[in-house]
């Protein structure tokens, strides 16, 4: 599967979130993209809501090392090791499910497994997704630590970009924003301020 | 196809609903008068936008706008935050249920319900309403905007009193014109028109100083062209077919109280000429005006309890009536016996006033001579009742300056009064032309089955003419918004609803064609005879 590209391992599972571990140091998916796990048979999808690189063993922070360097890349450079001390993490908030070759926009019935795959999802799985907007309700009151104009924000950017008319399917979801949030003004303003095109 | 415009949110039945715009519908685009069809889940409901307004969800909104310089937040907010809302009042079930189905258009007794979708009407749509031409069914002209024709039950039209108003200029000539065209193609009445101005009956003219057909030049075979004025037809060259007289002792009392006002006249005066009328019967009019010795004059007048100063105030007026060239002792023909034989072949009969316009003239006439010819109907109707025979043809008086005849001060002593409230009790009903409206009894008004009103700008007038009509305040505001020219409303008896419309053109050599090709009675001779 050439088309997907696979960013990480799921390692800690709820029905509402997910973490997962990055296989490569910093390669983590944007903040707002979607990603997806899960097999053929059931998939779920996710939208990236926060990441973090720390060190690998809790406890042990890392200190720092560019005293003498001239770069970050010379950092490490002279110790390879670091890649395999510190990790990347990201945190996605579960926003739909698919069961067969339906799609539903609500929570799946179980959540991820652990050491199931995470991938990126593809530019045409994004627009299929992004048909409904649905997700937006989830994103609202999921209580994240994000603050949720943010979230959503920098979810609809991702998608937008999967569209041919970007500009369109900002229209049309800021549209359902002002609907979702019509006790909620200055949400909305803030949240149109950070999409407008 | 249907151009949708948004969805029902609330309403009664009383009040019309509330119909939220969708955002892709321009506010800009919604105009007062345009036709809607309702989508609801089991009928098809049909009516009219009857106000436009704007609505958001939050009124903080208000207080601190959007940043709608940037046009993508107008656009987001638009249909949303802030969108339109039509208020549209349904008036007549177009499909769904059986009646509808069966019968046509039926009015309305509930209400669609929420969310149902509302499109702007088709022409479709709009044709089932307002029927297309046909045997009864008269195209008068189009709806506001649109292309549909506008047809009148002209059948339907027929059976009551009718009024067209409208202030000066606006149109209610030319209108009444494709009326009476109307009428006599389409139904079974006869016309007889009292034309003030003539310009009903042989040529008129349009305010650009062209001439304009009347009803003779389009028909010749079907309509006869009276006269009162025989040598200004002639000098208008006007083939005419009768001219007339009028006899002194065709003069009743109840026609001089109708002229007390024109005539000066003391209401002591108007008694007076009851009692003359008693003393001398039928010659009371010479006997008023011979020239007595002052001797036996006073014996006369305290005979009959007559002042001197009414008795010159009386004669004075009737002088006036005597100098009407018109007005003679002892007439050779008789008017009203011609006009009854021309219509009882169901020829329409045009009496042109030639010079003596003035509204003398005009009411003494036109008073007199419908209420012999409606006494004559009177009589053949119930001889017709009694005997089961043939009735009298329907016949429509076309009259103009109504208000002269028709106000409260004096609509009990005319015959148009009688008429208007009898309906067509005896197969006569009234065709009233008015620009003053609110001159009119409001009993008279409220008796009136179809109304046609083009614009009126005097408060008083708009009132009278929608008293009493459901959906005043929308109409209201319908007519006030109406063109100066050629745009009128109608509502009533001949129409399912009220619509705003524009009236056909009349005037060119395209539109007589229309005019007469149409016809089912217009004959083959009539037409060639029109284009030589
Ligand atoms: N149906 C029509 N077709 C063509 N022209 C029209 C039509 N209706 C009105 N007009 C134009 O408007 C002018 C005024 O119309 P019209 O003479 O019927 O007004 P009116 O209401 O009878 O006025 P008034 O009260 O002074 O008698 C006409 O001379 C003509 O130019
Ligand atoms: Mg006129």
């Amino acid at each position: 599967m050439a088309e997907k590209e696979r960013v990480g391992e799921v390692i800690e599972a709820s029905t509402t979130t997910l973490t997962a571990q990055c296989y490569e140091l910093y390669e983590i998916p944007p903040l707002g993209s979607l990603v997806k796990t899960g097999d053929s048979s059931a998939e779920l999808y996710a939208i990236v809501y926060n990441a973090a690189t720390t060190s690998l063993e809790p406890g042990r922070r890392p200190i720092a090392r560019g005293k003498d360097e001239t770069s970050e890349e010379a950092i490490y450079r002279s110790s390879p090791q670091l890649a395999k001390l510190l990790r990347s993490e990201f945190g996605a908030v579960v926003v739909g499910h698919k069961e067969g070759d339906r799609l539903y926009h609500h929570l799946p019935p179980q959540p991820a497994r652990i050491h199931s795959f995470v991938y990126q999802c593809p530019p045409a799985e994004v627009r299929e997704f992004g048909q409904s907007f649905d997700f937006l309700n989830i994103l609202l009151n999921a209580g994240l630590p994000v603050p949720a104009e943010e979230l959503v924000s920098a979810a609809l950017r991702q998608m937008s970009r999967a569209h041919k008319d970007p500009r369109a399917f900002l229209v049309a979801a800021g549209k359902e924003l002002a609907i979702l949030l019509s006790g909620n003004l200055n949400q909305l303003k803030a949240i149109l301020g950070r999409i407008k095109q | 196809m249907s151009e949708r415009l948004g969805i029902v949110v609330s309403g009664s039945l009383t009040k019309g609903m509330e119909v939220k715009l969708d955002s892709s519908a321009s506010i800009e685009d919604m105009a007062v008068g345009r036709f809607v069809t309702i989508e609801g889940a089991k009928r098809r409901f049909f009516g009219m936008i009857s106000e436009v307004s704007l609505g958001m969800t939050d009124q903080r909104l208000a207080l601190t706008p959007p940043d709608v310089a940037d046009p993508f937040i107008a656009e987001v907010l638009a249909g949303t935050s802030t969108f339109g809302t039509l208020h549209v009042s349904p008036t007549l079930v177009i499909g769904g249920d059986a009646a509808s189905l069966l019968e046509g258009p039926q009015p309305v007794k509930t209400v669609p319900s929420h969310f149902s979708v509302v499109n702007l009407a088709s022409e479709r749509d709009v044709e089932l309403v307002f029927g297309s031409e046909d045997a009864k069914r008269f195209f008068i002209g189009n709806p506001l905007d649109m292309e549909t024709k506008l047809c009148l039950d002209l059948e339907e039209f027929v059976k009551r009193s009718n009024g067209i108003f409208g202030k000066s200029g606006t149109g209610k000539t030319f209108l009444t014109r494709i009326l009476l065209i109307g009428m006599l193609q389409k139904s079974q009445a006869v016309n007889l028109v009292f034309d003030m101005h003539n310009e009903y009956g042989w040529e008129g003219s349009s305010e650009k100083g062209t001439k304009v057909k009347g009803l003779k030049q389009l028909f010749p075979s079907r309509v006869a062209v009276f006269t009162l004025d025989e040598e200004n037809s002639r000098h208008r060259q006007v083939i005419t077919d009768f001219a007339v007289k009028i006899g002194y002792d065709e003069i009743e009392p109840a026609d001089i109280s109708l002229l007390r006002q024109t005539l000066n006249l003391t209401e002591q005066a108007t008694e007076a000429v009851y009692r003359l009328r008693q003393r001398f019967g039928k010659d009371w009019l010479s006997q008023t005006l011979e020239t007595r010795e002052p001797e036996e004059t006073r014996t006369l007048l305290d005979e009959l309890d007559i002042h001197e100063s009414t008795f010159q105030n009386l004669r004075r007026g009737l002088a006036t009536i005597q100098r009407l060239p018109f007005i003679e002792p002892k007439p050779p023909t008789n008017a009203v016996k011609a006009i009854l034989e021309h219509l009882d072949r169901g020829t329409n009969v045009v009496l042109e006033f030639g010079r003596y316009r003035d509204i003398t003239a005009y009411i003494l006439v036109a008073n007199m001579l419908s209420r012999r010819i409606y006494a004559q109907y009177q009589e053949r109707m119930e001889k017709a009742m009694a005997e089961d025979t043939t009735r009298p043809t329907p016949l429509v008086i076309t009259i103009e300056e109504a208000h002269k005849f028709l106000n409260p001060e004096v609509a009990s002593q005319t015959i148009f009064s009688t008429i208007a409230r009898e309906m067509r009790k005896y197969n006569v009903t009234l065709l009233v032309i008015d620009q003053r409206p609110s001159g009119i009894d409001s009993e008279v008004m409220s008796q009136m089955g179809t109304k046609i009103t083009c614009l009126l700008d005097n408060e008083r007038d708009i009132d009278s003419v929608l008293a009493g009509v459901s959906g005043r305040n929308e109409l209201k505001s319908v007519l006030s918004k109406l063109a100066a020219k050629r745009q009128a409303l109608v509502f009533g008896h001949a129409v399912p609803m009220p619509v705003a419309f524009q009236p056909r053109e009349y005037g060119s050599a395209e539109s007589y064609r229309g005019f007469t090709a149409s016809g089912k009675t217009g004959t083959k001779e009539d037409i060639e005879k029109l284009w030589e």
